[in-house]
């Protein structure tokens, strides 16, 4: 076990935000559970659903910020060393882990669907299938409901697959989307340059870069979307494709945007000159943080748009 | 003043006391207490609620319940069970004992290790908020799917189910909170002098877990994320009209749920060779067999997971594929059973309550795993699965293999956390109604399972109900003896007789070492281990 | 203390044992295997718990016999084990991970090898297929090739209410008893297809040792060959709702010449059902008819008495859909009208139009509009239905 230039780990203070924090997730989850419509949902009883979301959210957004404030005060008072920097490191690698194996489970649907479910249901014995016509191709919207198979096979729902339906071209946006985020995570290192070298200049420029990178990528898929719902009849809802495609651009594009939050902070507190060359974990949580957002989409790219 | 700690210094002033005290607290023991306090009252209530579904197993027809309170009693039982008794049982003897074991003064993110606790009570409400509501005729009750969430019924299920869902989200961030702030303390807060393989065989157990967790814990909340999305925003993830399959959702759970079992149990296997070592009075045989075992079972808990549907429909390679795997799980589990019992070999053993549960302990696990090694047989599993085999295997590994070895634990610990030895007359008492009832109550759910009595049904064909008769009766005594344990606990806490340092004679480690009940901050100066 | 730990356990075996003999409708094991499949997984699984026991036991006693001597209050001193090399170390725990490795992967691991490949060839040497359909919370059977081609029936619990609800002597196939049997040739290698209309089902029949779940959208496979004549019962094996515990199966087997006259029956009552859509009916004649089917197929869920179990199940006495008009001016069927559920179900409702005949939906409906507390007072002609269906 290595020899700790303090002999002394900082514990902190007992802090009432996890407790709050918690309940103001409660709040909102089971507001959002109220506030569902639909014949499964609760919205017939005119439950107030959408209020203790909002009122969730508060809550969750100030202890967030007040919890955070709370570690940076911390920070700035030197009570945290090299021993509780290495723990910081650890925790923030694990939790990123944790953030991969999320990805990796819309990654895993999207390739069984792909490798597994989309060609067997175009697999069937030809005697019996009832898809006589679905080719299993990709992409695909699957072969829709109410399909009349030997003896009457029906598949649930009324679902019918969108006539109008085109899948998305890599080469436009989504190619620009990568240039975005592939120079954000240079400008991002270059600005941590900067800060090594005590360069402050460089650094404030580099952030600042960035975070206009993310805010880039965020508006040009915000335009993606509304082109795939509007002209490409691409939509959650159309089959296999649709649901990979949305579910899993849609929770990068939450979580750059959470990055582009975190970003944010990170410049305000470059200005005012939080961080040392030689200590300064808050920057690089965050730098390693945007540079896992930066290799999903890589991942994205290719398994989703491009192949 | 230089060697006082900086903690030291920031809790002397202002030290919140009464429920403020649990709402703040960042100490490593008060949150480890409220971890095992939260099991224990979780444990009580899945476990009542099982009651009532024996009760109503007792003999055939309906008497008590519908079919469908009776298909949501049996999936709460379980979740509740699963991640509200168990995981945080062993969540709090990690927050309790591990500081302790590796010499350090708290966990090493106090903050996160508070929050990690404050998710559960939230998730609690969750799971059982949908039966209140159902009370006042909103919605139709909790979810009725089982703990395994299988869509389409889970996609046609009520508002039940997305509470689960969202539970279920809770639960995941605080295990996996949990989990990262567990990582962090055995990688950077030992002991200086502790080497990874000087670790106590407990630290192993949970570093492993802890892996698991981090890597199996976020896939199961995409799984649900997405059976939300196919309940109420027209994704095709389950539905083979959109291409996709809701067999896909089983391999999703799966992929999580069976490590999950060994998360279950890789802490218990941590601490039982302590107690063995302990009450045979001489150093546990083979640490580093030992360690290397968990290693192996770490790694192929996460390429099993398809034996839970061998009956789905999978090409012949997967189904031999997985079912050889599964095998191999039992051979890093021969080595642990030879190293337990070769422990004790040629040991000076006395038999306190503690060292009682843990031999009850392997035996009544080996009976859980070697059912399990004989599930692993895609053949034979046409017949056993979903069957009451089944049912009795994982009570056998869940109830004897997981709530015994946190009961051998708390029994072996109860003394340094709380400064009071509890009776000893009563803890022996409660093993042995616990060891018998629970054999009464499980045995004959093997038979009924050969005998072909599926799981999940309200009501059984008139050839079942001897063995169902037994197997309720047995309950609701095993049921009751629990609460001698709740006892016990609570007059041991009260106070009793004063516990020595080390209380057990064998007993090795550091936590030993502190006086009992441990001061407010474990280890002010790190011991150095040579 | 431990010792008589274990008498005590055994104790709990020997009870349940004595239980086993107090009934004896089964063994302690798998009832009597009738297919080749089953009579391998047998197989297969005695020679597993045989194995397991050896273990168990072998094991189990030299811990017993380790807890007898060494122990303290027996004065035995502690033997530190010599803290081994770890060449040793890993000499001793390499014998039981030898072991467990020779029983995994050769003494079971090749015979079961065998099972499966068996277990999964559904094609070969088959000569005939039916195709299993699985809904809540009934089976559906249709025979796709052969003269018996196009035979297809839905077969329902027929244990009553008053047996579940103990206001009923409850009769001896409690919970195992359908109207309609599946029936199958002795001795023929019959080709399984399953399926499903709503959620997962598992098609389970103890005495043939094969399971397979039903997947809704998907056909999956597999086999029976049964080779003794008799009634063998099993039930639905995968949660599927309320009405999980009360989906039976039933299978006759018979001798061929015995098969070959069932099918021809069959065939009869088929033409009859045809004929039956064509010829016009009166309301009455449709309304009693639908009683039956009403009670049979619907009054799961929307009840005998048409309250249904709101908010899963609604009700059909007042209903918007079964009291509006189902024919537009151009004759044909409006959507969402009566006629256009019952076909085509929405969400939780099955689709009925692969599971009745025109005649059974024509009544149903007309049953639906004019009891049930409703009188809308008109009516559907099968005609109508079969022209629906076009
Ligand atoms: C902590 C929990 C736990 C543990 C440890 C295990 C351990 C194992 N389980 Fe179990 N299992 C469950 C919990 C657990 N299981 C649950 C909850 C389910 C049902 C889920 C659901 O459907 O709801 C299940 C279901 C389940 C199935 C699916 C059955 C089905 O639905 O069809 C299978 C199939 O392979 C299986 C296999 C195994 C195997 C091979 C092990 C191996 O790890 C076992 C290895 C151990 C050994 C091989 C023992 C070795 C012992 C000796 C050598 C000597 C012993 C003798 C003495 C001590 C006297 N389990
Ligand atoms: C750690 C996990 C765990 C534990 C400890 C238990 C404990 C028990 N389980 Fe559970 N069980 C599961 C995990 C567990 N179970 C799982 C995963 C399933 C599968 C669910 C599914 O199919 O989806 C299951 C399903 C299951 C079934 C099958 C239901 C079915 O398929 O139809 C049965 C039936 O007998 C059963 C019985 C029991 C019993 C008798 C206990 C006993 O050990 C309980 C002991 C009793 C108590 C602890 C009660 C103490 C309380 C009192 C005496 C009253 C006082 C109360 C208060 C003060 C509140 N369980
Ligand atoms: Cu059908 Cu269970
Ligand atoms: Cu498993």
């Amino acid at each position: 076990m290595a020899t700790h230039s303090n002999n002394q780990y900082f514990v902190p203070h007992g802090s009432i935000y996890p407790a709050v924090l918690s309940a103001g997730l409660l709040s909102l989850a089971s507001g959002f559970i109220f506030s569902l419509g639909g014949d499964k949902g609760l919205d017939h009883l005119h439950t107030p659903g959408k209020w203790m979301m909002i009122l969730g959210a508060v809550i969750i957004m100030t202890m967030v910020f007040k919890w955070m404030g709370t570690v940076i005060g911390e920070s700035l008072t030197g009570k945290y060393q090299n021993w509780e920097d290495k723990s910081f490191r650890i925790g923030m690698i694990v939790f990123i882990c944790s953030e991969i194996a999320f990805f990796a489970a819309f990654f895993g649907a999207l390739f069984y669907m792909r490798v597994l479910s989309v060609p067997d249901l175009a697999a069937f014995d030809p005697a019996f299938t009832p898809y006589k016509d679905f080719v299993g191709t990709w992409p695909s919207l699957g072969p829709g409901g109410h399909t009349q198979g030997v003896g009457g096979l029906v598949v649930s729902g009324n679902y019918v697959p969108p006539t109008n339906f085109h899948a998305m071209q890599p080469w436009g946006l989504p190619a620009i989307n990568t240039l975005l985020l592939l120079t954000s995570g240079a400008t991002i290192t270059w600005a941590h340059w900067g800060l090594i070298k005590n360069n402050r200049k460089q650094l404030i420029i580099g952030m600042a870069l960035t975070v206009a990178l993310g805010i880039a990528f965020l508006i040009c898929q915000a335009l993606e979307y509304h082109h795939a719902y509007t002209e490409m009849g691409l939509t959650l809802g159309s089959g296999a494709y649709g649901a990979t495609f949305f579910m899993l651009t849609g929770f990068h594009g939450f979580h750059v945007t959470l990055g582009t939050i975190m970003l944010i902070v990170i410049l305000l507190r470059c200005m005012k000159g939080h961080f040392t060359p030689e200590h300064h974990f808050g920057f690089e949580g965050v730098a390693w943080y945007w540079h896992f957002v930066d290799v999903v989409w890589l991942g994205l790219f290719i398994f989703v748009y491009w192949l | 003043m230089s060697t006082t700690t900086v903690a030291h210094h920031e809790e002397h002033h202002d030290h919140p006391t009464g429920i403020m005290r649990w709402l703040t607290t960042t100490n490593h023991k008060d949150i480890g207490t409220m971890y095992l306090t939260f099991s224990l009252i979780m444990f009580l209530v899945g476990g009542s609620m099982i009651l009532g579904i024996r009760a109503e197993l007792f003999k055939p027809g309906l008497q008590l319940m519908n079919p469908e309170f009776f298909n949501q009693l049996i999936g709460v039982h379980a979740l509740i069970m699963i991640f509200a008794a168990l995981m945080p049982a062993a969540t709090g003897f990690a927050n309790w004992m591990i500081p302790l074991q590796i010499g350090a003064p708290d966990m090493a993110l106090p903050r996160l290790n508070n929050w990690g606790f404050w998710l559960l009570p939230p998730s609690a409400i969750l799971l059982t908020l949908p039966f209140t509501l159902a009370m006042f005729g909103i919605g139709d009750g909790a979810l009725a799917t089982g703990w395994t969430f299988y869509p389409p019924l889970s996609v046609q299920g009520g508002i039940g189910v997305d509470f689960a869902i969202f539970a279920v989200h809770l639960l995941g961030i605080s295990s996996v909170m949990g989990s990262i702030n567990i990582i962090v303390t055995l990688f950077n807060m030992r002991a200086p002098g502790m080497t990874l393989m000087k670790m106590p065989m407990f630290a192993w157990g949970w570093l492993i877990t802890a892996f698991l967790l981090v890597a199996t814990i976020p896939v199961l909340a995409g799984a649900v994320t997405m059976l939300l999305t196919d309940r109420h925003f027209g994704t095709h993830f389950f539905d083979a009209a959109g291409g996709g399959d809701p067999i896909m959702f089983q391999h999703l759970f799966w992929f999580f749920g069976h490590p999950e079992v060994y998360i279950l149990l890789l802490p218990v296997w941590g601490f039982i060779p302590q107690i063995l070592e302990a009450f045979s009075r001489k150093p546990m045989y083979g640490y580093k067999a030992q360690v290397y075992s968990l290693w192996a079972i770490g790694a192929l808990a996460v390429v099993v997971w398809a034996h839970h549907f061998f009956t789905a429909g999978m090409p012949v390679p997967a189904l031999l594929y997985f079912m050889y795997s599964t095998m191999a799980i039992s051979l890093p589990l021969a080595v642990l059973f030879f190293c337990w019992i070769k422990t004790m070999w040629n040991g000076s053993m006395s038999f306190e309550t503690p060292m009682l549960f843990a031999v009850g302990w392997i035996i009544l696990f080996g009976i859980g795993g070697l059912t399990g090694l004989v599930l692993a047989d895609v053949a034979a599993d046409a017949q056993y699965h979903n069957s009451y085999f089944v049912v009795a295997h994982f009570h056998y590994t869940l109830f004897a293999g997981g709530i015994m070895g946190i009961m051998a634990g708390v029994y072996y610990w109860l003394p340094k956390m709380t400064g009071h030895m509890y009776n000893e007359k009563l803890g022996k008492l409660h093993f042995w109604l616990t060891a018998i009832s629970f054999n009464l109550t499980f045995i004959p759910q093997f038979f009924l399972g050969l005998a072909g009595m599926p799981r999940r049904i309200p009501d059984y064909a008139l050839q079942f109900a001897e063995f169902n008769m037994i197997s309720s009766i047995a309950a609701f005594v095993l049921g009751f003896s629990q609460l001698l344990f709740v006892y016990n606990i609570i007059s041991c806490a009260r106070g009793g007789q004063k516990a020595t340092d080390q209380v057990w004679e064998g007993a090795q480690g550091l936590e030993w070492t502190l006086p009992s009940p441990p001061p407010y901050h474990s280890f002010t100066e790190q011991p150095v281990i040579k | 203390m431990v010792t008589q730990g274990m008498k005590n356990v055994g104790l709990g075996l020997l009870l349940s044992l004595a239980a086993i003999h107090a009934n004896a409708d089964y063994s302690w094991n798998f009832p009597e295997p009738v297919t080749p499949m089953a009579l391998d997984t047998l197989h297969v699984h005695n020679k597993f718990m045989i194995i397991t026991g050896i273990i168990f036991f072998v094991v189990l006693a030299i811990m017993i016999y380790s807890i007898i001597a060494h122990r303290k209050d027996k004065g035995f001193q502690a033997v530190p084990d010599k803290t081994p090399s770890t060449a040793v170390e890993i000499f001793w725990t390499l014998i039981p991970f030898a072991i467990l490795l020779l029983i995994d992967f050769v003494i079971m691991g090749i015979p079961a090898y065998h099972s499966v490949v068996m277990m999964e060839d559904t094609r070969d040497k088959a000569t005939m297929v039916v195709k299993i359909t699985g809904s809540q919370w009934r089976w559906q059977y249709e025979y796709l090739d052969g003269d018996a081609q196009g035979i297809k029936f839905v077969s329902n619990l027929t244990t009553t209410d008053d047996e579940m609800h103990n206001k009923a002597e409850k009769k001896e196939h409690y919970l195992l008893d359908v109207d309609n049997h599946l029936v199958l040739p002795v001795g023929e290698k019959v080709r399984v297809l399953m399926t499903a209309t709503d959620v997962l089902h598992n098609w389970w029949v103890p005495q043939f040792g094969s399971s397979r779940v039903a997947v809704p959208g998907f056909i999956r496979e597999t086999w029976v060959q049964v080779e003794k004549p008799g009634t063998y019962r099993g039930q639905c094996k995968e949660l599927c709702g309320k009405g999980h515990g009360y989906m039976p199966i039933v299978v006759d087997a018979i001798p061929m010449d015995e098969y070959k006259t069932w099918v021809a029956a069959k065939k009869e009552e088929l033409a009859k059902a045809a004929a039956g859509s064509d010829k016009e009916w009166t309301k009455d004649d449709l309304v009693a008819n639908g009683k039956s089917v009403y009670e049979k197929n619907c009054a799961v869920c929307h009840q005998v008495t048409g309250a249904g179990l709101p908010p899963a199940f609604p009700a059909l006495t007042g209903s918007k859909i079964a009291t509006s008009p189902i024919f537009g001016a151009d004759g044909k069927y409006l959507p969402d009208s009566h006629l256009d559920r019952v076909l085509n179900g929405k969400g939780v409702m099955p689709a009925w139009k692969a599971t009745l005949n025109d005649v059974e939906i024509a009544s149903v409906i007309t049953y639906e509009r004019n009891a049930l507390g409703n009188s809308v007072g008109d009516m559907v002609q099968p005609s109508q239905v079969k022209a629906a269906r076009q």
